[in-house]
C-alpha cells in the first residue's frame, strides 16, 4: 500500500497564504493607484507562476489532499477577518462574498450539475430577504430559524416553477426564470405590504441572548459586530460548500452529470429525470434563499433595487467566470466579483457592463472559466492520463 | 362598460399586439436559420430607437422640420443601423458559438444584451432617465362616440402591417427567401445547393433586427417615451409570443404577439386587482403558457435525433 508518494501539502499551503497576503493588501490600499497596483501585481504573479510552472503543485495539492486543503483555505480567511477583526467595511465585504458564495453553489448545483438554468437567482435571493424580513418583524420566531424557513419559502416559491422548467429545455426554460424574476421585481415595487420601492428595515439578530448589532471585545479585543455576521455566514457557506462537495461525488452527482450531458441516454439507463431535476432546483434554491435571509439581517434593509435581472445576471457570472461547476472557482469569481467594484468605486456604475463583456470573452475564448472543473475521480489517486 | 372604452383598449390593444409580433418575427427568423435565439433581441430593439432618437435630435439641428421627412429619416436610420448591427452580432457571436453548447449562446447573447442596455445607460448623454420621443405624426383624431380613433396609431399600425407583410412577401415569394427557407429547413443540404450560408444568415439576422428597429421606434412614437429598459420587457414578451405561436414558424409569430396582446390588455380591464399589478401578471402569463405548451400553440415540426 501507498506505494505512490503523496502529493505534497505545501505548494497548497503557500498559494493559500499568499493569495490571503494578497488579499489583505488590497484591503490595505487605501486610493484607487494602490488598489490597481496591488491588481497589477497580482496579476503579474499569476502569469509568472503559470510560465514557471509554480500553479501546477497548487493546484494538484487542492485536487488531491482536498480534506486538508479545504481546512487550509478555512483557516486562510479566518487568518484574513482576524486581520480586520476591528474594521466594519471589510467584514462586511467578507460577509457579503460569503451570502454571494452560498448562492452560487445552489446555482452550481442548478446549472453545473444538473444542466438547470436559472437567472432568477437574485429573485430567489430576494424571496429568503423578504421572508425574513416580514418574519423578524411580526413573529418571535428565533432568528436562528429564520434562515431556516428563508431556504424553505424559498424553494416553495421555486416550487411553482418546476412544472414550466421541467416541461421546457434550454432557451425555454431560460425565459420561464427570466420572466419569474422580472415578475419578482416588479411584484415587490408595487407590493405596498412589502414596502414597495422603499423597502423593509430589519431589526439586529439575535442568537443565545446576544445581539449581533453590537460591538464585544473578548480579552480585551474589541470586535466589530460584523464579526458576528461573518462567522454566521462562514457556518453557512461552510454547511452549503459540504453538501455541495457531498452531493457531487455521490451516485446523485453522477446522475445530475449524466442528465446535463445527455437527457436521453440517462433515461435509457433508468435515471428518473425529473426526480434529480427537481432536487437540484429546490436544493439550489433552498441554499440561495437561506443565504438571503442572512443577508437581509446583515444588511438590516432591503430594498427591490438590490434584486433586478442584472444581479442574478451578475451571479450566474461568478458561476461563469470561476469555471462551471467548481465550487472553488465560484469562490474566487464571488470574491472578485462582489469586492472589485467596491473598492475600485470607478467602475462600480460599470459594473454590470463589465461584467457582461467579461462573460461574453470568456464564453468566446476561455468557456470552461477561471479554474476548470477538475475531471471525476472514481478512485482515490486515479489521474486522468 | 361603454362601446368607446371597449373600441379604446382593443385598438390599445392592437397596437401592442403589433410590436409584440414585431419582436416575435425576429425571435421566429433567428430560431428558423441558426436554431438559436437571440437574447439580445429586445436590446437590439432599444438601441434602435435611441438610434431613431438621435436622428430626429441630429434633423432637428440641422433644420430639417418638415415631419414627414423626419418620421422616414428615423425609420430609415434606425432601421439600418440596427440591421448592420444584428448581421455584426450574428458574425462576431452568435456564428463562433454555432457548435458550443446552447446555454453558451443563451449567456452570451444574454451578456451582450447587457452590454448594450448599460451602455445606453451609461454612455448615452443622461441616458439613466426616460426620454421623451417627438411626436412626429399628425395626431388629427376622428371622434366616433366616446372612442378617439387618433391618425397617428392608424399610421403606425398600417406601418407595422405593411413591415410584415413585406418580410412575408421576401421570405415566402422571393428566391432569397427561397435561400432562407432552404438554410432553416436543412443547413447542409443548402450549402450543397450552392447557396451562400454565411449570407443567408446575415441577412436574415439584419432583417429580424430592422424589424425590431421598426417596432422600437413606433414603440416611441406611440408612447411618446423611450428608456433603456424597454427592450428587455419587450425582448421577453416577444420572445414567449414567439413560442406560443411556435418557433419558426412567422404565422406563429404574428398569432402569438396579438394573442399575448389580447391576453394582457384583457387583463389588465377584466382582472379585479389594481392595474399596478398588470406588468406582473404579464409575466405570471409567459410563465403559464410556457407550462402549459412548452412549445408553443403550433407545434415546433422537429422529432430529436438521438
Amino acid at each position: 500500500m501507498s506505494a505512490a508518494p503523496r502529493t505534497p501539502l505545501w505548494p497548497g499551503i503557500a498559494a493559500a497564504a499568499l493569495v490571503t497576503a494578497f488579499a489583505v493588501a488590497f484591503m490595505w490600499a487605501e486610493n484607487e493607484w494602490e488598489v490597481i497596483g496591488v491588481l497589477a501585481a497580482a496579476a503579474v504573479a499569476v502569469l509568472v507562476a503559470r510560465r514557471s510552472g509554480w500553479l501546477a503543485p497548487a493546484a494538484r495539492a487542492f485536487e488531491t489532499r482536498e480534506p486538508a486543503m479545504n481546512r487550509v483555505a478555512l483557516a486562510a480567511l479566518l487568518v484574513f477577518v482576524a486581520v480586520f477583526h476591528g474594521d466594519h467595511f471589510p467584514l462586511l465585504m467578507v460577509g457579503t462574498v460569503l451570502v454571494y458564495f452560498t448562492v452560487c453553489l445552489g446555482l452550481t448545483i442548478q446549472f453545473g450539475y444538473a444542466g438547470v438554468v436559472n437567472f432568477a437567482a437574485a429573485a430567489f435571493l430576494g424571496t429568503g430577504c423578504y421572508s425574513a424580513a416580514v418574519l423578524a418583524a411580526h413573529s418571535a420566531i428565533p432568528h436562528l430559524a429564520l434562515i431556516a424557513i428563508g431556504g424553505a419559502v424559498a424553494a416553495l416559491v421555486g416550487s411553482i416553477l418546476i412544472l414550466p422548467v421541467l416541461r421546457t429545455r434550454g432557451h425555454y426554460a431560460a425565459v420561464v426564470t427570466i420572466a419569474f424574476g422580472l415578475l419578482f421585481k416588479t411584484f415587490l415595487e408595487v407590493n405596498d405590504t412589502l414596502g414597495g420601492p422603499q423597502g423593509l428595515k430589519l431589526p439586529s439578530m439575535r442568537l443565545l441572548g446576544m445581539t449581533f448589532n453590537d460591538n464585544f471585545s473578548v480579552a480585551g479585543v474589541e470586535f466589530s459586530f460584523y464579526m458576528h455576521y461573518v462567522l454566521a455566514a462562514l457556518a453557512l457557506a461552510v454547511l452549503a460548500f459540504a453538501v455541495t462537495r457531498r452531493l457531487e461525488r455521490s451516485w446523485i452527482g453522477v446522475s445530475l452529470d449524466a442528465i446535463r450531458l445527455d437527457e436521453t441516454a440517462s433515461a435509457c439507463f433508468g435515471i428518473h429525470i425529473a426526480r434529480w431535476k427537481i432536487v437540484a432546483f429546490t436544493l439550489g434554491n433552498f441554499m440561495a434563499g437561506a443565504a438571503g435571509a442572512l443577508y437581509a439581517l446583515m444588511l438590516g434593509f432591503i430594498a427591490p433595487t438590490s434584486f433586478t435581472f442584472g444581479d442574478s445576471l451578475v451571479m450566474v457570472s461568478i458561476v461563469l467566470l470561476g469555471g462551471i461547476g467548481n465550487p472553488w472557482g465560484a469562490a474566487l469569481a464571488a470574491a472578485i466579483v462582489v469586492v472589485l467594484p467596491e473598492k475600485l468605486q470607478v467602475i462600480q456604475e460599470y459594473r454590470f457592463l463589465l461584467y457582461a463583456t467579461m462573460v461574453i470573452l470568456v464564453l468566446l475564448y476561455r468557456p470552461e472559466g477561471l479554474l476548470p472543473r477538475p475531471l471525476r475521480r472514481y478512485l482515490p489517486g486515479w489521474r486522468p492520463q | 362598460m361603454d362601446a368607446g372604452l371597449l373600441a379604446q383598449f382593443v385598438a390599445n390593444g392592437l397596437m401592442l399586439g403589433m410590436m409584440y409580433a414585431l419582436v416575435a418575427v425576429g425571435f421566429t427568423l433567428f430560431f428558423g436559420v441558426l436554431d438559436v435565439i437571440k437574447f439580445s433581441h429586445g436590446d437590439v430593439l432599444t438601441v434602435g430607437a435611441f438610434t431613431g432618437y438621435s436622428t430626429y435630435l441630429g434633423l432637428k439641428l440641422l433644420g430639417a422640420a418638415d415631419p414627414w421627412l423626419q418620421v422616414a429619416a428615423v425609420l430609415v436610420v434606425a432601421c439600418s443601423a440596427m440591421a448592420l448591427l444584428g448581421a455584426l452580432i450574428a458574425r462576431y457571436l452568435v456564428m463562433p458559438l454555432k457548435s458550443a453548447p446552447a446555454l453558451n449562446i443563451l449567456l452570451a447573447t444574454l451578456m451582450l444584451g447587457t452590454v448594450l442596455r448599460e451602455s445606453v445607460r451609461l454612455f448615452y448623454p443622461d441616458g439613466a432617465n426616460p426620454k421623451r420621443f417627438p411626436r412626429l405624426l399628425p395626431t388629427d383624431a376622428v371622434a366616433l362616440g366616446d372612442f378617439n380613433l387618433r391618425l397617428d396609431s392608424v399610421l403606425l399600425f398600417l406601418g407595422g402591417l405593411a413591415v410584415i407583410v413585406a418580410i412575408h412577401v421576401l421570405v415566402n415569394r422571393s428566391k432569397l427567401g427561397l435561400a432562407i427557407r432552404a438554410v432553416a429547413q436543412d443547413e447542409e443540404t443548402a450549402r450543397t445547393m450552392g447557396i451562400n450560408f454565411t449570407l443567408v444568415v446575415l441577412f436574415t439576422f439584419a432583417l429580424g433586427s430592422a424589424a425590431a428597429a421598426f417596432a422600437g421606434v413606433m414603440n416611441g412614437l406611440y408612447y411618446n417615451e423611450i428608456n433603456f429598459g424597454m427592450g428587455l420587457w419587450l425582448g421577453v414578451i416577444g420572445f414567449s409570443a414567439a413560442i406560443v405561436g411556435g418557433l419558426g414558424n412567422i404565422y406563429g409569430a404574428i398569432l402569438g404577439g396579438f394573442l399575448f396582446a389580447a391576453l394582457q390588455t384583457v387583463g389588465a380591464v377584466a382582472l379585479p386587482f389594481a392595474s399596478a399589478y398588470k406588468d406582473v401578471f404579464a409575466f405570471a402569463v409567459v410563465i403559464a403558457i410556457m407550462a402549459w405548451r412548452p412549445t408553443g400553440l403550433i407545434a415546433e415540426k422537429t422529432s430529436e435525433r438521438v
